[in-house]
């Protein structure tokens, strides 16, 4: 309700277009991610949501529109060039694999290596400073679950699983973390950790976009929840100006927001 | 939020531990995969000793590591290959291929016609011979990656191009052992250690096994071979270049393919163009007695060494004891299915 701000957003997707053959995905979706805060992405099934966090990943290459990151614009064609602007993700498949062991995950795709020529030349891994870094970061996150960090990821549950692939995007997250549908598969007790955890991401000053169905958990973490709707953002208001019926109702088109009633700035 | 649940989760996990035998088996098997098999052959190796006790003599055994070097080095290709989810039917006729390549360079004048160095340099028909081993590697890859075909396709598409090539560069001419240079029969040749003959392709194999083992395990590239093989998304969102790890996963077989012809050269003495036929099958059933999944992303290849083994042994020790080829035909085939049983038993684990 602050008319002009001079806060530049960590991220901001704007008129993104993404179509897949004749399906159009994206169809001029804008975003606005803001320091040190948590933007909920809600919407129907097939209203972009997904598509449009994707496209921020570099899993996505968006057709038309522009991206920027701290101001600069950016043209992400993969998930390392993402990554390289401290832009992480924890994917809804979590993009772990199972049989290789909770260190390795958390370094898959970016690993140490030894100093010197055999690390640049063969590529050696140190192995030792891995484990013991991983084990530094699982802690610094709160999770006590994860004891054995030479644990292959598929002997763990689901909610440790999630754990590990959160925890991959919090170690090397400098400035933003993606989570899509993070709590949809894991139970009450899991899902609530996992809420803290962004919740502490937040206290550490990165932003996080968080995509959901579940409104409760959207509503208790969010400061701003931005409703996808036919491939665009119908509205970004806050928990406080909205009501879970009203965001239900803005998500199946029931309801409309007035521009100057919807919250496009950080939230002060 | 821990301090609340630890009491019950302390309860839980006391439960959890309480593992039944079976479960506990499982768990051992999960983490040494190479653990079944090495019972097999170690089992084998008592019957067909209880049956004939010049199983283990000296001799005898120098002989099953000299007919398990070629099936060996190529399961190591294979195994390569089958870690990251592919198969490779074409390391038959892609090893025979290299193989004619070398032997006719390194004898006959009239393939000058195909390169110049013809009949001259034995050491340059090796090399030449390896390059073209690289070159098939090189071509499944590029048509797995590029094309975006199934690696069983397009295998077995390049099997029949492989033998093809074979047969109109090289005719159906085998090349004899009196005809050959020596250096290309050098791997042929043995060393004494006691009663033991030791083949020198043996130490060249076990050489291979060892180097390409530690870059598997201990390299970026060797953990992206089994993360592109467990998961592929999960590797591309990681991060990891997907098609480049398999293609040079491809050329890395066929440079070992490449050194296989060579092996085979000192191993038989001779080149011939016609594949044994046996030899895809084989080198795949190595690696899957080895306890390496099909499915790809987990496998070692000290396992596929010993599934190597396992073929040799049982073979060997049928035709001492006197008992028909059919019955390895048979153990073999029992094997390959029992080894995918208890890999999708395996998989099961929970910690």
């Amino acid at each position: 309700m602050t008319a002009t701000t001079t806060v530049t957003p960590v991220v901001q997707g704007v008129n993104l277009v993404k179509t897949f053959g004749r399906v159009v995905a994206l169809d001029g979706a804008d975003l606005e991610l803001y320091p040190g805060e948590v933007l909920a992405v809600v919407g129907d099934n097939g209203a972009g949501k997904s598509t449009l966090i994707k496209c921020f990943s570099g899993a996505h290459i968006p057709d038309a529109g522009e991206m920027f990151v701290n101001g600069e614009r950016v043209e992400f064609k993969s998930t390392n060039e993402a990554r390289r602007h401290g832009v992480e993700t924890v994917f809804q498949t979590l993009a772990v694999a199972p049989a290789l062991d909770i260190a390795s995950n958390l370094y898959l795709g970016r690993e140490e290596r030894k100093s010197g020529f055999l690390g640049s030349a063969f590529r050696m891994l140190d192995k030792k400073r891995m484990r013991e870094e991983s084990a530094a970061h699982l802690k610094s996150l709160g999770i006590s679950t994860l004891q054995n960090i030479t644990q292959a990821v598929e002997t763990l549950s689901g909610g440790q699983r999630q754990a590990v692939a959160v925890a991959r995007a919090a170690a090397f997250g400098s400035q933003v973390i993606i989570l899509d549908e993070p709590t949809a598969a894991l139970g009450v007790n899991e899902s609530a950790r996992v809420l803290k955890m962004i919740q502490d991401l937040r206290d550490r000053g990165l932003s996080v976009i968080l995509i959901s169905h579940n409104m409760p958990q959207v509503f208790e973490v969010a400061d701003r929840i931005q409703v996808a709707r036919l491939g665009k953002r119908a509205a970004v208001v806050t928990p406080q100006t909205h009501t879970m019926n009203d965001v239900v109702a803005i998500m199946t088109g029931a309801m409309t927001v007035p521009v100057e009633e919807q919250q496009l700035t950080p939230v002060t | 939020m821990s301090t609340a649940s630890a009491g019950p989760a302390d309860l839980a996990e006391e439960f959890m531990e309480r593992r039944t035998p079976l479960q506990r088996i499982q768990g051992v098997l999960h983490k040494y995969p190479y653990l079944s098999p090495l019972i097999v052959l170690l089992v084998a190796v008592v019957i067909f000793y209880l049956l004939n006790s010049r199983f283990l003599l000296p001799q005898n055994l120098s002989f099953v590591t000299q007919q398990t070097v070629v099936v060996g080095t190529l399961a190591i290709a294979q195994t390569l290959v089958i870690l990251t989810a592919g198969i490779d039917l074409s390391i038959g006729a892609a090893t025979t291929l290299a193989q004619m390549m070398m032997a006719n360079l390194a004898v006959f004048a009239t393939a000058s016609n195909v390169l110049p160095f013809a009949g001259q340099n034995p050491y340059l028909a090796i090399a030449a011979g390896i390059g073209v081993g690289v070159l098939t590697g090189a071509l499944n890859g590029f048509l797995i990656v590029r094309l975006n075909l199934p690696p069983f396709i397009v295998t077995l598409g390049t099997l029949s191009i492989f033998t093809a090539l074979t047969l109109i560069f090289f005719k159906a001419r085998t090349i004899q052992n009196k005809e050959m240079p020596d250096p290309m029969k050098w791997l042929g040749n043995t060393f004494q250690i006691g009663e033991f003959q030791l083949l020198y392709g043996v130490i060249v194999m076990l050489l291979m096994y060892a180097i390409v083992g530690y870059v598997l395990k201990n390299t970026a590239w060797g953990l992206h071979v089994y993360a592109v093989g467990d998961d592929p998304n999960a590797a591309e969102l990681s991060g990891i270049s997907t098609k480049r790890v398999i293609f040079s996963v491809y050329v890395v077989s066929g440079l070992i393919i490449g050194i296989a012809a060579w092996l085979t050269i000192g191993r038989v003495g001779s080149a011939s163009p016609n594949p044994d036929p046996l030899l895809n099958l084989d080198t795949i059933t190595a690696v899957v007695i080895g306890g390496t999944s099909l499915f790809g992303g987990r496998g070692t290849l000290i396992g596929t060494l010993i599934g190597a083994l396992i073929i040799t042994v049982v073979q060997n020790g049928l035709s001492l004891a006197g008992l028909d080829q059919a019955y390895r035909v048979l153990a073999v085939g029992i094997l390959v299915i029992a080894a995918v049983a208890i890999d999708q038993w395996i998989r099961k684990v929970k910690a």
